[in-house]
């Protein structure tokens, strides 16, 4: 079976786009903190604490939809935090996000004991199960295995289009854009700039959030440690990838997921030849080359890692 | 509400702050143990006597605290250059791994030989994996927070390759780990039966020679001066490039030899488990010590403390141990406060 071969199963097509899932929601959330401004490392540690939160909600009774939801707005209340920090008192982007994700993922593990003090295998719930949506499911080749994922890809899928609509053709979006190249623009404007910095970074970490749910309520069942595994850092690194536009996030995140479910089955046709060590490493060195081959044409918002307080000239 | 720059600020409200902000972390805490539903009281009780209340538990946190040193000292480097090296966790395994490579039989030299090729040997492993986002951070302006971490995770994978591999030790019955280094590569103990190596000693001496040459050598000048303002070292004349190279090889090298103190000094052979994340903790171990290269010390001792201790308190009562991470991450964020309110002062209107 050579790649051609594998290009063309359905099983690859729906893999991709499992895959993609989480990265699209962590890459959204970090390109919207990042259009307002604001570098947010917490991804990492809110994926995970998305992943913990969202999984307890169900486990405890609650369903699928309401774990979401909870997961979303625990991700927002630690945008808060971090908004906190780095809008309000302007402290270092750098080491505020990376306290952060020790705290939330640090925070998770520890609730996660808490509550099952016993568990030796991690317990399980019942996750999101694949919709076929009518008619486009019956398409042929594609059909079947691309409109037959769980609902939260379908969600991730329209995420990208609110956000692009909500960027580019509203005046928040506006807003938004200017507190991440111009903050006194915004000021000018009469617009409360840590508001809207604020604001983006709570909406970014709750789609953080949701994308790390995403792993413990739709692709697995169970809450695992470790179980983030720098998907976070990698959307960190999609950013870049995609020069902060949500249409270019999607395609990354498509593109990304796509050679990773290529290499998992490449590495099952391939067979001892080539260590698998070295087939789970192409995530990570792919994002490295991906920031290094868009490093020249990367135009960071203007205003990123700059503090901005009011009254201060530029 | 403005913040307002303080003009000086009093040395011993600096010095205070970070203490302020562990008590504050502290009563943080207090709030999860609450929620165990065991005595805040007792459980700290327990913490602090399973750190320090023994010969044995003083001994553990010592050793403990060695990697911690070296790591804390590699971010805080670092930090102080604006080089965010968040590798630090691989940059160890490197050090490891090039102690492994010369000290299992590779190199026939006496103990007061070898064990210096050994640590010469790690610090230019983990220096050299540093040199490579130093480089194209320098060269293509690429950010180095990703490229660090995402380097930690393909060196693990590297290293559990090499484990199961062409370094797996034929006779570990099957357990993936390397051949042990060799008696004369191994570090004596400086305390009779207790696991604390002489790696704590060398980790000491590190802390005193960065703070010497941060504090007296043009070198550290230079790092300092591209730290505050890259722009402004440049045209003093200062070649920001080469300053970021140096510190990356300075940096990488303290974390590599973290890796090899752990190997020659206290499991005697390679692991995948070999760290528990000294790495990520050392970034914490930096920030507490406000990038002090003796403050490192200090703080390394302190968190160190604070995980063995856990390790104890969480055997005793029925407190995860996790409350250690959580306890450390909320020590980093309250000390990012406290520093900035010591910088500035809160005026109304």
């Amino acid at each position: 079976m050579d790649i051609l071969e594998i290009l063309l199963t359905t099983g690859f097509w729906a893999a991709t786009l499992r895959i993609a899932t989480p990265l699209i929601f962590g890459t959204l959330g970090e390109l919207i903190c990042e259009r307002a401004g604001v570098l947010n490392l917490g991804i990492e540690g809110i994926m995970t604490m998305g992943a913990m939160a969202g999984w307890m909600w169900v486990y405890q009774g609650g369903d699928l939809w309401g774990g979401l939801a909870f997961a979303a707005f625990i991700g927002m209340l630690f945008g808060l935090l971090h908004s906190s920090f780095t809008v309000y008192l302007g402290l270092s982007q750098h080491v505020t996000g990376i306290g952060i994700t020790l705290l939330a993922s640090s925070l998770s593990y520890f609730v996660f004991r808490m509550l099952l003090p016993d568990a030796t295998t991690p317990p399980k719930i019942e996750p999101f199960q694949p919709y076929a949506i009518p008619i486009l499911s019956d398409l042929p080749l594609l059909g079947p295995s691309v409109f037959t994922q769980t609902p939260m890809t379908y969600l991730a899928l329209i995420c990208v289009a609110v956000i692009w609509y909500g960027l580019y053709r509203t005046p928040v979006g506006l807003a938004v854009r200017m507190a991440g190249e111009n903050p006194l623009a915004v000021e000018a404007q009469g617009i409360d700039v840590l508001a809207i910095r604020t604001g983006a970074v709570m909406v970014g970490s709750a789609l953080m959030s949701v994308g790390g749910a995403f792993l413990t309520m739709s692709a697995f069942d169970a809450f695992y440690f470790g179980m983030v595994n720098g998907r976070g850092w990698i959307c960190v690194a999609l950013v870049i990838f995609a020069s902060w536009r949500p249409g270019k996030a999607l395609l990354g995140a498509l593109l990304f997921a796509g050679i990773d479910a290529l290499q998992v089955r490449v590495q099952q046709v391939s067979g001892a030849a080539i260590p698998y060590q070295f087939f789970l490493m192409a995530p990570y060195v792919l994002s490295i080359l991906a920031m290094v081959i868009m490093a020249r044409r990367a135009a960071y918002p203007k205003a990123l890692l700059v503090p901005f307080r009011r009254g201060d000239r530029a | 509400m403005r913040l307002e720059l303080r003009e000086a600020p009093p040395i011993w409200l600096a010095g205070l702050a970070p203490v302020l902000a562990v008590g504050a972390a502290l009563l943080l805490c207090a709030g999860l143990i609450v929620w165990t539903g065991e005595s805040v009281l007792e459980a700290y009780a327990l913490l602090v006597k399973g750190a320090v209340g023994s010969r044995f538990a003083l001994a553990e946190t010592l050793t403990r605290a060695t990697p911690l040193i070296l790591t804390g000292l590699a971010a805080a480097v670092a930090f102080r250059a604006k080089l965010w090296n968040i590798g630090g966790e691989g940059q160890l395994y490197m050090g490891a791994l090039a102690a492994t490579w010369l000290g299992t039989g590779a190199l026939d030299l006496p103990p007061l030989l070898l064990i210096p090729v050994l640590l010469i040997a790690g610090a230019l492993a983990g220096g050299s994996v540093l040199i490579v986002p130093a480089l194209i951070k320098n060269k293509l302006k690429v950010d180095e927070v990703v490229t660090t971490l995402l380097l930690n995770f393909i060196i693990l994978l590297f290293v559990n390759y090499l484990l199961e591999g062409p370094l797996k030790d034929p006779m570990s019955l099957g357990w993936p780990q390397a051949a042990p280094i060799v008696d004369e590569g191994l570090l004596p103990k400086i305390l009779e039966k207790s696991r604390l190596h002489l790696g704590l000693i060398i980790a000491l001496l590190a802390a005193l020679a960065i703070w010497l040459v941060m504090r007296f050598t043009v070198w550290g000048f230079e790092i300092k001066a591209v730290g505050l303002n890259a722009r402004g070292a440049a045209f003093a004349g200062i070649n920001v490039n080469a300053t970021i190279i140096r510190t990356a090889l300075i940096s990488g090298g303290l974390a590599g030899i973290a890796g090899v103190g752990e190997v020659i000094g206290l499991k005697g052979y390679l692991t995948l488990d070999l760290s528990p994340g000294f790495g990520y903790t050392g970034i914490a171990v930096a920030m507490l010590a406000q990038l002090h290269p003796i403050g490192v010390v200090v703080s390394a001792f302190f968190l160190a403390g604070i995980y063995v201790g856990a390790d104890s308190m969480g055997r005793a009562v029925n407190i995860p141990t996790y409350l250690a991470d959580v306890l450390v991450a909320s020590s980093v964020l309250c000390v990012l406060v406290s520093v900035m309110l010591v910088r500035f002062r809160i005026r109304r209107g």
